[in-house]
């Protein structure tokens, strides 16, 4: 277990790395820079400015600067936001982010995991044919089509919340049901799938001949095994929830991640950009591990090997 | 003990969900919502503002904030024209022209108090004037006396540039040549006054990106004060209790909304929580004139939208295959079929102002179009390569360019390839000639034909098309030595005159500003979106 966990800690590491040194010199080849602008700035201010950022130095030398400051745990300074640093800007919009999709998360399990295991049971009923409908739209309907239209309904006609934002409690209802309904879609499916299977096991049918009652089947018996494929599925979901929460949050005008990691990118902004993919880098590996240890732990067959 | 511990979770999720959809009267949306008698105005803003620091920002969305924070010597009136008196009471010209001695408001105070001085003024144009600072306007400051050389290092000692504190409400400005634009172009924030000692007390004067302009530490000198600064959720600003005006400010609040997407910004307008959107989409534009005209605002603004012609490569660097271009535009079309927001058609390089409408209109027609190519060699456009069309990634650019290929084709047998970019690498291929034609706008800050006419000289950062010409650059030289505006306007329609024989860029049309606006506010118009906040109020 702990030799696992330190091989795979090594390998994330070195993943981290390569990620960052492509990161750092495809930013740099690409046409244009933080200071490119439409009014063009004198040559001798652009000399200025590229040497206080330290842009003047040969690549190589600012590569081991930015991989030392980084050591320190300083992301450097944005470029785009004269006074605020990429520490600041991260510290600022990593719990947006974060709130965002952990309550777009519990709204896709709440409305997922239901759907998925009463399609299970009642397989090849209405109830079935309701769910993997809901199922199929969520998934093919994109969040930028469904964010607006529940705008339309919920906020402009019925007047019930704000168009966008993200300043009292009632702001955060559109936008996790968004997010939410997209990611309860794959849930529903995959939970039913699950359900499915082992329902058809014999154990399963041990127990309904000792008189087990439904819910119990369904809650004691099948539920551990049955939510495998979900569990699976989370750690790249919540990864995904997190890192393509832009959409939502462009259309909701909410302060978080996804945006800065955006127009970082328009802006050259090249710290931001760095920081950014280091934070999503590091969630993503961080949560596929945290995906692999609780399968363990739900799943006697599957074995953590080094 | 598994079914257990989940059901129980699934109960306090469903509560907590359950909490916060009970309670609609929680929905706080601040600034909509009017605590106590408060007139609250609630604007999108378009961006997340860079900094506040006047002295070292560069967009439209901080001007719009800084104006509220902060005052120059003069202003605009309460019509958005003209000039009125705002840090400065008065002012003199000295009779050649070079010297201006303004007498600052008696009243005049910072937000913590301390009267605004003319060594306030003098400290903070040494500070944009530092190197080290990295401002990106100071080059707007090179028409004092010593201003450039103090920039680029000639010069050390700040006591021998043109700017000087009189006395303590008395300070002077001396040129180093005659430049009648200079009391309009105070309006713009390089020229505003940054408070020293707060300055100084976060890092020092020289240097940018210092904590000075956050919430807790900013003083300024306008009719507003910094409340809030939530980054790209809202900027609040309030009623400063110092301002030696404060009386005629009748908003209590400005809310600025960063809101960088117009469709999500025009829904925050519809639900109630803007009072001012900063654009409409095209696509709105019909439909607000159809049903709500009264919200509909379509404002001139002094600007023009072109296309650049790289002018050192062939064909193009043909006069007569440039002029066949620019003729075979179908402007009036376009503005009203495909832009549709009372765009004025462009026919030549100056937008009308007040004081300077251009005479000069570019001549001719298909027919002569057509002759043109034929002379230079490419009768219908035979044996002409492909040009290639640039512009940066939008639809509204699209729409246009996909228009213009379309009438090149028909009226002239010109094949014309649409390329687009992306923004930062469209600025570079404009920027290192790598195009043929490149769409382009051009925004004043300040109104005065001179920032229309300077972008065409030769080297000049924004030129971008290889266009020089050696008399255009004597003329707009001879324009800022001349004795009088009416002089300086005959030079630039001269200059007008030149630009439209050469054709270093197809003029389209001069610029409108459309958004929505609260039927309730009166705002009024102003060419460079430059607003003088105190003069915006509720009707009443």
């Amino acid at each position: 277990m702990l030799r696992f966990f330190a091989s795979r800690l090594l390998q994330s590491l070195l993943a981290l790395l390569i990620i960052i040194t492509a990161t750092f010199f495809m930013l740099r080849f690409v046409p244009g820079g933080p200071f490119t602008a439409e009014k063009a700035v004198t040559p001798e201010i652009l000399r200025n400015l590229e040497a206080h950022y330290g842009l003047d130095q040969p690549l190589w030398k600012q590569y081991l600067d930015y991989l030392g400051s980084l050591a320190r745990g300083d992301f450097g300074p944005s470029f785009k936001y004269p006074n605020r640093t990429v520490n600041e800007i991260l510290g600022d919009k990593l719990p947006v982010s974060i709130e965002l999709g952990f309550l777009s998360l519990v709204v896709a399990l709440l409305m997922g995991l239901p759907l998925g295991i009463l399609a299970a049971i009642r397989r090849n009923t209405w109830i079935d044919y309701v769910s993997s409908s809901f199922g199929m739209m969520g998934i093919s309907i994109p969040t930028f089509v469904v964010g607006p239209l529940l705008v339309l309904a919920f906020a402009i006609h019925a007047g019930w919340f704000n168009a966008s934002g993200w300043y009292s409690p009632m702001d955060r209802v559109l936008p996790c049901l968004v997010l939410g309904i997209a990611y309860a879609a794959p849930i529903a499916r995959l939970t039913r799938g699950g359900m499915l299977e082992i329902l058809n096991q014999d154990f399963i049918r041990t127990a309904r001949a000792k008189g087990a009652s439904e819910l119990r089947v369904v809650f004691k018996h099948s539920l551990r095994g049955g939510l495998l494929p979900v569990v699976s599925f989370l750690g790249p979901a919540i990864a995904g929830i997190l890192t393509g929460s832009f959409v939502i949050e462009t259309i909701f005008q909410i302060p978080g991640l996804g945006r800065e990691f955006v127009n970082s990118a328009f802006n050259r902004d090249y710290t931001l950009v760095l920081g950014t993919v280091i934070l999503y880098a590091g969630l993503i590996m961080g949560l596929n591990l945290a995906a692999d240890l609780t399968q363990a732990w739900m799943n006697p067959k599957v074995r953590l090997e080094g | 003990m598994f079914n257990r511990r989940f059901v129980l979770l699934c109960l306090a999720v469903l509560s907590l969900v359950a909490c916060k959809k009970s309670d609609p009267h929680s929905s706080g949306t601040p600034g909509a919502t009017i605590p106590g008698n408060l007139r609250i105005l609630n604007l999108g803003n378009g961006a997340e503002p860079q900094d506040l620091d006047p002295q070292v920002v560069t967009g439209v969305p901080e001007n719009k904030i800084i104006n509220a924070l902060f005052e120059g010597l003069v202003a605009y009136g309460p019509n958005g024209q003209g000039t009125i008196p705002a840090a400065a009471a008065s002012w003199t010209i000295s009779p050649d022209g070079l010297t201006y001695t303004f007498a600052l408001q008696p009243d005049g105070k910072w937000s913590n108090g301390d009267p605004v001085t003319a060594e306030d003024f003098v400290r903070s144009y040494q500070r944009i004037l530092t190197p080290s600072l990295i401002a990106e306007y100071a080059n707007k400051l090179y028409a004092v006396t010593g201003a450039e050389e103090f920039h680029q290092g000639k010069l050390a000692d700040f006591g021998q540039t043109g700017f000087k504190a009189v006395d303590a409400r008395t300070l002077q400005i001396t040129l180093k040549r005659r430049t009648s634009f200079l009391i309009e172009s105070l309006k713009h924030y390089a020229w505003f006054p940054i408070h020293p000692k707060t300055v100084e007390k976060f890092g020092g004067l020289a240097r940018r990106g210092t904590k000075w302009t956050r919430v807790e530490n900013m003083v300024g000198n306008g009719p507003f004060t910094l409340k809030e600064w939530s980054m790209q959720q809202r900027l609040v600003v309030e009623k400063s209790p110092t301002y030696w005006d404060r009386d005629a400010v009748k908003v209590d609040r400005l809310v600025f909304f960063p809101t960088e997407n117009i469709e999500t910004e025009e829904r925050m307008f519809r639900t109630g929580q803007l009072h001012k959107t900063n654009e409409l989409p095209l696509d709105k534009t019909d439909v607000y004139r159809r049903e709500q005209p009264e919200s509909l605002r379509v404002d001139p603004l002094l600007g023009i939208y072109f296309f650049r012609v790289n002018v050192t490569r062939p064909p193009l660097n043909d006069k007569r295959v440039r002029r066949a271009l620019a003729l075979a535009m179908n402007r009036e079309l376009i503005v009203e079929k495909v832009t549709r927001q009372n765009q004025q058609p462009a026919y030549n390089a100056c937008p009308p102002m007040e004081m300077f409408t251009s005479p000069v209109r570019l001549q001719g027609d298909l027919a002569e179009a057509r002759r043109l190519l034929a002379e230079a060699g490419y009768p219908e456009g035979k044996g002409l390569r492909p040009i290639e069309l640039l512009y940066n990634t939008s639809q509204n650019h699209k729409k246009i360019a996909e228009a213009l290929q379309q009438m090149w084709r028909v009226n002239l047998g010109v094949q014309v390839d649409l390329v687009n970019q992306e923004w930062k690498v469209y600025l570079d291929s404009q920027d290192t000639l790598n195009y043929d034609l490149s769409r382009a706008g051009w925004i004043a800050d300040y109104v005065d034909p001179n920032t229309f006419f300077d972008l065409w000289r030769t080297g000049d950062g924004n030129n971008d098309t290889g266009f020089s010409n050696p008399d255009y650059d004597r003329m707009l030289q001879e324009a800022l030595n001349t004795a009088n505006d009416v002089d300086r306007m005959a030079v630039y329609a001269k200059m007008d005159a030149l630009l439209m024989d050469e054709i270093p860029f197809l003029p389209l049309y001069f610029y409108t500003r459309t958004f929505a606006l609260n039927p309730a506010v009166n705002l009024p118009q102003n060419l460079v979106e430059t607003p003088n906040w105190k003069f915006i109020h509720f009707k009443e």
